[in-house]
């Protein structure tokens, strides 16, 4: 058996085995073995790249290197353009951003970027189904980034889930925020409801996943309005305690 | 005359097969160990040899003494030589072969006494000549040029024409000759700082060995077709492998795994402190393309070379990368630079600031119910859909910039919204009422949070 199974994939990246085995459902911190994921979100929101930058830090970890983004035009048009001072403080000074006009120009960016060694993780985002993106080149992807070990983060705007090789896909939308610190008529540190709706290693699942800035917390199932549980306390003293 | 009839003649004839090829071999290496007395030398087949001296007689103490140098060495190999000195080859060779021993020619000297064979000339021509009365070089010269020169004019070959001998002579005419030069075989050695004893140590060896000779084969364009491995030990012993390749080669790979079959059987006694790697024969072998590109597939290309390539498929103005930028205004304060300048010193980022995550291109309208005249927003309809706000934040106030805008500018009263499904934006009424720039102030989406 010479092909490289989802083990060996995950031996090659010096995971413990062990971990996979155990784990029945998919948790933070526990998505490195699936180098190519799709997330589908609705266009008018802003959290299918959101989530896949919160996804690919928690994976990440620490790393220098820059990040990859490609958009394609309609994309561009849809959803706009990343903004620097948006950005979580540990991707503002890495992200080398790709406009490229028609999807095969963007999947080209997006491969020759999963070739490249000196990137920590590519984000494409691509608007509806472009004939381009076929399932030969979804497989072309995952092969390219399973082959050089770079995380590919494809994001679908308003797209129908056509066929595709991607080893983990979620259906992304908003969900509610998390109370914000200081005021609680503000929104918050954002969270978005994610249905891991097929992957390989883990069986589908629902979670409510808050990003608090530091890590990427998860909360099984959706039925939670207000996850008010997600939050951790403050890491300071109160003022009073002074 | 055939052997039995000389050897009825004189029955102590020593005999001795004839070997033209090996005598020109000799001949080949006997003109490179003579270009001790000088740059370059040429083979005059079958029994000659050309040296320029120009210039180099001198070292030796002059010419004649250059001329008993060679004498004397050409005599303790063994060999009989005549050795002639002159300007010019032609002069040199009619010397050597038809004038005294160890001639020098010196400029004046007269060549007329010399016969025509000196001419380097063929049989035949020496007989029209001999025939025609002309048994001297002096004799020649003394024939009107024009009627030499119409009498061989359909002759160009230098050995059928004695016009172009006798210029050739007298160094009216150039002479190219084809210099011998040596082709040291490819070599490659190791001299080791402490004597080797054990097997795995030699393997070693001989695997760098073989990576220096395929360098030094692949610069000369040769693959190997027989090696030669000489080992020297410590007490002076040598033990020699040799073996030979079915085809050019020139991978060290396959030259270490022949080896490895060879060397089982070495002794090494005390060591062997000195590994010499030769290939006496190489045969021509063209430098064959790798794969493109095989090291990018390997080990991923670099950053440069991959920004290279997005760039000349995308136009360049589609690779780059942010740089904050000393402005409130939220389009102004990122700029657009190439993907790999360098940054530009610049002021700490504000922290209490919550920027969105995506910004719009141009901001799009929207039409905003708010419940006072200034309070915030309530509901707004953007691309068609009704969003309901739930939460909202502001405003926060960001004036337009006196010193880029025009004086008519507005501000912006910037709000974080959150609709009831969690959707996050960010939105800002332009202008205020009642701030005479204009008339009632319009609503615009500029941002989507994550």
């Amino acid at each position: 058996m010479t092909d490289p199974t989802p083990l060996a994939a995950f031996a090659r990246r010096r995971l413990p085995v062990s971990g996979l085995r155990q784990s029945a459902a998919w948790r933070p911190g526990l998505g490195a073995s699936a180098l190519h994921s799709e997330l589908f979100a609705a266009g008018n929101e802003g959290s299918g790249a959101g989530l896949a930058l919160a996804l690919a830090l928690d994976q990440a970890g620490q790393d220098d290197r820059p990040f990859l983004w490609v958009q394609d035009q309609a994309a561009l048009r849809l959803s706009g353009r990343p903004y620097r001072p948006g950005l979580p403080p540990a991707l503002r000074s890495r992200l080398i951003h790709v406009a490229a006009e028609k999807p095969e120009d963007a999947l080209f960016a997006l491969e020759e970027g999963l070739r490249c060694r000196d990137l920590a993780f590519v984000l494409g985002e691509l608007a509806g189904n472009p004939r381009a993106l076929s399932f030969t080149a979804s497989r072309r992807l995952s092969l390219v980034a399973e082959k050089h070990g770079v995380p590919l983060w494809l994001v679908r705007l308003d797209a129908a889930r056509d066929l595709s090789s991607a080893r983990m896909r979620w259906q992304v939308s908003s969900a509610p925020s998390a109370p914000s610190r200081w005021n609680p008529a503000a929104p918050g540190h954002p969270v978005w409801q994610a249905e891991l709706f097929r992957a390989r290693a883990y069986p589908p699942g629902q979670w409510t996943l808050c990003d608090d800035g530091q890590s990427l917390i998860a909360n099984p199932g959706h039925q939670q309005a207000h996850p008010v549980d997600l939050v951790p306390g403050a890491g300071d003293r109160s003022l009073a305690a002074g | 005359m055939r052997l039995t009839d000389a050897r009825a003649l004189c029955p102590q004839l020593a005999v001795a097969p004839a070997d033209p090829a090996g005598d020109l071999a000799f001949l080949e290496r006997l003109a490179l160990w003579a270009q001790r007395w000088g740059p370059w030398s040429a083979l005059d087949p079958p029994d000659g040899l050309l040296v320029d001296v120009t210039g180099v007689a001198h070292l030796y103490g002059g010419e004649p003494a250059l001329l008993a140098d060679a004498a004397a060495r050409l005599a303790a190999c063994g060999l009989s030589v005549r050795l002639a000195l002159a300007p010019t080859a032609g002069s040199a060779w009619a010397l050597s072969h038809y004038g005294p021993e160890q001639a020098i020619h010196h400029p004046g000297d007269s060549l007329d006494a010399l016969p025509v064979a000196a001419l380097r000339l063929d049989p035949a021509v020496q007989l029209v000549l001999r025939r025609l009365g002309l048994k001297r070089v002096g004799e020649l010269a003394g024939v009107a040029r024009d009627a030499l020169a119409r009498r061989f004019r359909t002759i160009r070959a230098p050995a059928a024409n004695p016009l172009v001998r006798l210029d050739q002579l007298l160094g009216r005419v150039p002479e190219p000759l084809l210099p011998v030069l040596a082709a040291p075989p490819p070599m490659v050695q190791r001299r080791l700082l402490e004597p080797i004893r054990h097997r795995s140590l030699l393997d070693r060896v001989v695997e760098d060995l073989a990576a220096d000779l395929v360098r030094v084969l692949e610069g000369a364009g040769k693959g190997a077709r027989r090696l030669e491995l000489v080992l020297w030990k410590v007490d002076g012993d040598m033990l020699q492998r040799r073996l030979e390749l079915a085809q050019a080669s020139r991978e060290a790979a396959h030259i270490v795994r022949l080896f490895a079959a060879r060397l089982d059987d070495l002794d090494a006694g005390f060591g062997i402190e000195l590994a010499r790697l030769t290939a006496p024969w190489c045969e021509p072998l063209a430098l064959s393309q790798q794969q493109l590109e095989a090291a990018a597939e390997a080990h991923g290309t670099s950053l440069a070379a991959f920004i290279d390539r997005l760039s000349v498929r995308l136009g360049p103005a589609a690779v780059r990368r942010p740089e904050p930028f000393a402005s409130h205004w939220p389009e102004r304060a990122q700029r657009w630079i190439g993907p790999l300048d360098p940054d530009r010193p610049r002021q700490e980022e504000l922290a209490f600031h919550a920027r969105p995550l995506k910004l719009l291109d141009r901001p799009e309208p929207i039409a905003v119910i708010h419940a006072s005249p200034d309070g915030l927003p309530r509901r707004f309809r953007w691309r068609g859909t009704l969003h309901e706000v739930l939460r909202a934040e502001g405003p926060e106030r960001i004036a337009p910039e006196w010193w880029r805008e025009r004086g008519g500018a507005r501000l912006r009263d910037y709000y974080r919204v959150e609709d009831g499904e969690g959707r996050r934006y960010w939105i800002y009424r332009h202008g205020h009422a009642g701030d005479g720039r204009g008339g009632v102030p319009e609503w615009f989406l500029q941002g989507l949070h994550a």
